[in-house]
């Protein structure tokens, strides 16, 4: 057992191995100061299977570690002649199972080593940049406490083309420090006669200690299990997971024999594991696997975060969002000024949340008629302005699991919007472009204030189509001409339909009301004649329309 | 450019450090201890800072909770209480108590005082620094005390933790909820505004500028820019050398000031939650819109005043009802990051 701080819980995990009848081995490191190491070295003087081997300093990373275990393990071989297996454990080690089902398990399988024991090309556990180089170069400097050194001795070997040669042709393997070997194996390691060449070359290598016996032990074992019968899992950079009251029922789950790193002060977990709970034995294996969804996930958070959430501890830099949103949404610009009854009729056919127009200049138009929306999201349109792309990121995020659609047009405030929602892969913007011109047809403006409006309004949508058009656009952009869509409005809105992807299998069974039109090309042609060219609605005869939507309704379509 | 742009800034607010430190040198003037225990402060412990003025009915619960988290001390500077907060405090065991009648605004809003104290007193201990109507909580703050949150920040080479203001208030108008002091204020202010923050980055201090929240959605829906900033860095390890900027929203040197990913990640983060808005505050904003010391810029925030006196109600149809720190994690308030 391998020690350096918390003496209390050490002291008290190894009563709890003593107890079952396990002789022991601590080592304490170097660094502890003499009155702490004594007084340890005192509460446990009562146990007579305890020994202490000679201290190392042990820093992390460095061959001291070894050297620690090495002697830790000749004095274990030497003074307890009956251990058939030796298991590696720290002072922050915790045993969940009784240790009796540990010595049966072990007594089954008298021949297996268990030790993680992996070859540097097909694992990935890469700190600092280095893998396979951890064997191949020299590392006389503390990554922990001197990096930079670290880092400019590392890349001046690479630069030199610096290579170790690897003694014996031994091929270096990796694993987690934890192991348990037998007894055959363990001696074997250390009275080989190359062991001091071993050593050599070892006290050089990065992180010895998780390589000096994963690597030897190919040398010698008849049969390796590689895995750690100890559960440790890592973080993202490496770092091990601590244990907290917390993770009680985790680690139960787990069904692992001992566990690190638990707090020192998780007391609810030493109480539960170390009450001797002399209850009915398991059989089971132990399944670490059981609980790494759990580890995968935090992972997952830490470096990719919950995509389009925008919070106080994940601000993502233009370019990192992964995704400005975190869900699909339905741009629609022009339907409404186009039919009559769009918002209602998408609402029912779709089952999504229809909104008005979000940017429009007075207020945020929300479904419904609301003022305030999910998250307590104000309709305020000065607050909205404020910080549109916020305004939409809290927008989506608070109404995660229903898909929300919303109207647009060059009247809005989408000056600083456009380019944010373009380049949002969740966007599908669909356009009617110079629909816009509908709601000034039918009121009742003076006609100069009305050609005003128009130049303005054609203005702001034909810029905001160079952005749609743009190539840094992400979204899913379609674009009709105002003519090109009464020609044959039910095609489109079908594809968009099935794209938002709900219920409706069976085509549309309810079209929507399109405003009357009869004299929209003359309208238009009133514009011309006042020298504002509208061209953004493509090509409307003047006279006599051929395509005039009939007077009356029209008739429901069905489109397979 | 860019490099020399950024080596410039950094000077500049080197000196800028400097001048705050040496500005909190001279109002340590200002200070008279009441009752100094800070010898009872053992290594590593984790103190507490606030500044408080008539703070008698929200103590009791501030005190309760930061203990129990594993707050071992508290530095206290008292502005002028009149209310009996002094006597409370200096009757705590562990709390250390200074006074002053000086200006609480020309002391930068009390941080000038507390950067005195924590330079002498705090310096290589983990420091929470607080008002009193905040409450500190973090994802696993019911089963880890705040050793085992510092512990986890400094093995992931973190110097400094953000929390998020998350400003509570009740169904109803304020005044028609009675609070007892000690009882848990959040019983009654238990909803909150979950999805309407704005966030820019400040590209001087390179701190997240956040603001939304009910106070912005009802007091300053005209003039956003001046809707409160809800962005704290609460716990810092503390050196002599560093200075809150502005109350504890961002501080220098500006690395602390990095409490978020901007790599897409996220990372482990907090929240205040806010007990402004207990009944007390409708006949207390009558005396602070005519003491005039908590804006830098008062005469604006007069209308707010005038609302708040008016007794208002905050709650909206689509208010949150607070429920536990998982809620807040799940929502995206707050993170647990890695912390798991």
């Amino acid at each position: 057992m391998l020690v350096h701080t918390a003496f209390d819980r050490a002291e008290q995990v190894a009563r709890h191995w003593a107890a079952a009848g396990c002789p022991l081995v601590i080592h304490a490191d170097k660094g502890v100061p003499k009155p702490a190491y004594d007084a340890f070295k005192k509460s446990l003087s009562d146990l007579p299977a305890v020994r202490f081997s000679k201290r190392h300093r042990c820093e992390w990373g460095t061959w001291g570690l070894v050297a620690a275990t090495q002697g830790a393990a000749e004095l274990m071989l030497n003074d307890f002649p009956d251990v058939r297996h030796v298991y590696l454990a720290s002072g922050s080690c915790l045993p969940l199972r009784p240790v009796q089902e540990l010595i049966d398990y072990l007594a089954d399988r008298p021949q297996t080593d268990f030790i993680e024991s992996a070859t540097t090309a097909d694992v990935p556990w890469t700190i600092g940049g280095l893998d396979h180089e951890r064997f191949t170069l020299r590392f006389p400097f503390s990554w922990r406490k001197h990096r930079y050194l670290f880092d400019r001795y590392v890349a001046l070997q690479r630069a030199v083309g610096y290579r170790r040669r690897i003694p014996n042709g031994i091929v270096p393997h990796m694993g987690s420090q934890w192991w348990c070997l037998t007894r055959q194996t363990l001696s074997a390691i250390l009275s080989d006669p190359e062991r001091s060449a071993y050593d050599r070359y070892f006290k050089s290598v990065w992180i010895p200690d998780e390589s000096y016996f994963q690597t030897l032990v190919r040398q010698y074992s008849r049969q390796i299990e590689s895995r750690s019968l100890t559960l440790s899992k890592f973080d993202y950079q490496g770092k091990p997971h601590i244990f907290y009251d917390d993770h009680l029922q985790l680690l139960r789950r787990s069904d692992c024999f001992v566990a690190r790193k638990i707090w020192p002060f998780a007391d609810r977990l030493y109480n539960a594991f170390l009450s001797d709970n002399a209850g009915a034995m398991k059989r089971t294996e132990p399944n670490p696997g059981k609980i790494d969804r759990i580890f995968a996930k935090a992972v997952e958070r830490r470096t990719r975060g919950r995509p389009g959430l925008l919070m106080q501890s994940r601000f993502p830099v233009e370019g990192r969002e992964n995704g400005l949103t975190c869900a699909q949404y339905s741009v629609f610009e022009g339907f409404s000024d186009l039919f009559e009854n769009f918002e209602t009729w998408l609402a029912k056919i779709t089952g999504t949340r229809v909104h008005g127009h979000l940017f429009a200049p007075e207020r945020a138009e929300f479904s419904d008629g609301q003022t305030v929306m999910n998250g307590a999201l104000s309709d305020s349109a000065t607050l909205r302005d404020y910080n549109p792309r916020a305004f939409l990121a809290s927008l989506i995020w608070n109404t995660r699991g229903e898909r929300q659609c919303f109207q647009m047009g060059p009247r809005d405030h989408i000056k600083n919007l456009e380019w944010d929602l373009a380049k949002d892969p969740n966007a599908q913007i669909s356009v009617i472009t110079g629909a816009w011109a509908v709601p000034l047809f039918k009121s009742n403006a003076n006609f100069s204030d009305i050609r005003k409006e128009a130049a303005r309004l054609q203005q702001v949508e034909s810029k905001h189509l160079d952005v749609l058009r743009s190539p840094w656009t992400k979204a899913r952009v379609r674009i009709w001409t105002m003519a090109e869509f009464i020609e044959a409005p039910m095609e489109p809105l079908q594809t968009i339909i099935d794209e938002i992807g709900q219920q409706n299998l069976r085509g549309l069974s309810e079209v929507p009301r399109m405003s009357d039109l009869s004299g929209f090309g003359q309208f238009l042609q009133n514009l011309k004649n006042q020298g504002m060219h509208p061209y953004l609605m493509g090509d409307f005869p003047v006279a006599h329309d051929p395509h005039e939507p009939p007077h009356n309704k029209p008739k429901p379509y069905l489109v397979q | 450019m860019n490099q020399l742009n950024d080596a410039i800034m950094a000077y500049r607010l080197r000196w800028k450090r400097r001048r705050l430190l040496f500005r909190a040198l001279r109002k340590r003037q200002q200070l008279r201890g009441v009752v100094n225990r800070t010898d009872q402060i053992a290594k590593g412990d984790i103190l507490g800072a606030v500044t408080v003025r008539n703070e008698i009915v929200r103590l009791p619960h501030f005190l309760d909770h930061h203990r129990r988290l594993g707050v071992a001390h508290f530095l206290f500077v008292d502005n002028a209480s009149d209310d009996g907060t002094r006597e409370y405090l200096s009757d705590q065991p562990d709390v250390s108590l200074w006074t002053t009648r000086h200006s609480y605004k020309l002391s930068r809003f009390g941080m000038d005082w507390l950067t005195a104290l924590q330079a002498r007193y705090a310096h290589g201990h983990w420091c929470l620094t607080l008002d009193a109507d905040e409450i500190f909580i973090y994802p696993h703050h019911d089963t880890r005390p705040l050793p085992a949150l510092t512990e986890w920040l400094e093995r992931n080479e973190r110097g400094s933790f953000g929390a998020l203001m998350l400003d509570m208030y009740p169904k109803g108008r304020l005044s028609t909820h009675p609070y007892q002091p000690g009882d848990d204020p959040f019983h009654q202010l238990c909803w909150f505004d979950g999805g309407n923050y704005m966030i820019q980055r400040k590209p001087d201090l390179q701190n997240l500028w956040i603001q939304g929240g009910v106070r912005a959605r009802c007091f300053f829906a005209d003039q956003p820019r001046r809707a409160p900033t809800m962005g704290k860095i609460p716990l810092v390890k503390w050196n002599r050398r560093f200075a809150y900027v502005s109350s504890t929203h961002s501080l220098l040197p500006r690395r602390l000031n990095h409490v978020y990913a901007d790599d897409g990640g996220e990372i482990a983060s907090g929240i205040l939650l806010h007990s402004k808005f207990l009944n007390v505050i409708v006949d207390k904003s009558a005396e602070e819109k005519s003491r005039r010391e908590h804006f830098a810029n008062s005469d604006l925030y007069e209308a707010y005043y005038d609302r708040l006196i008016d007794d208002p109600d905050l709650w909206s149809r689509t208010s949150t009802k607070f429920i536990s720190w998982r809620q807040l994690e799940a929502m995206g308030l707050m993170s647990k990051g890695n912390w798991i």
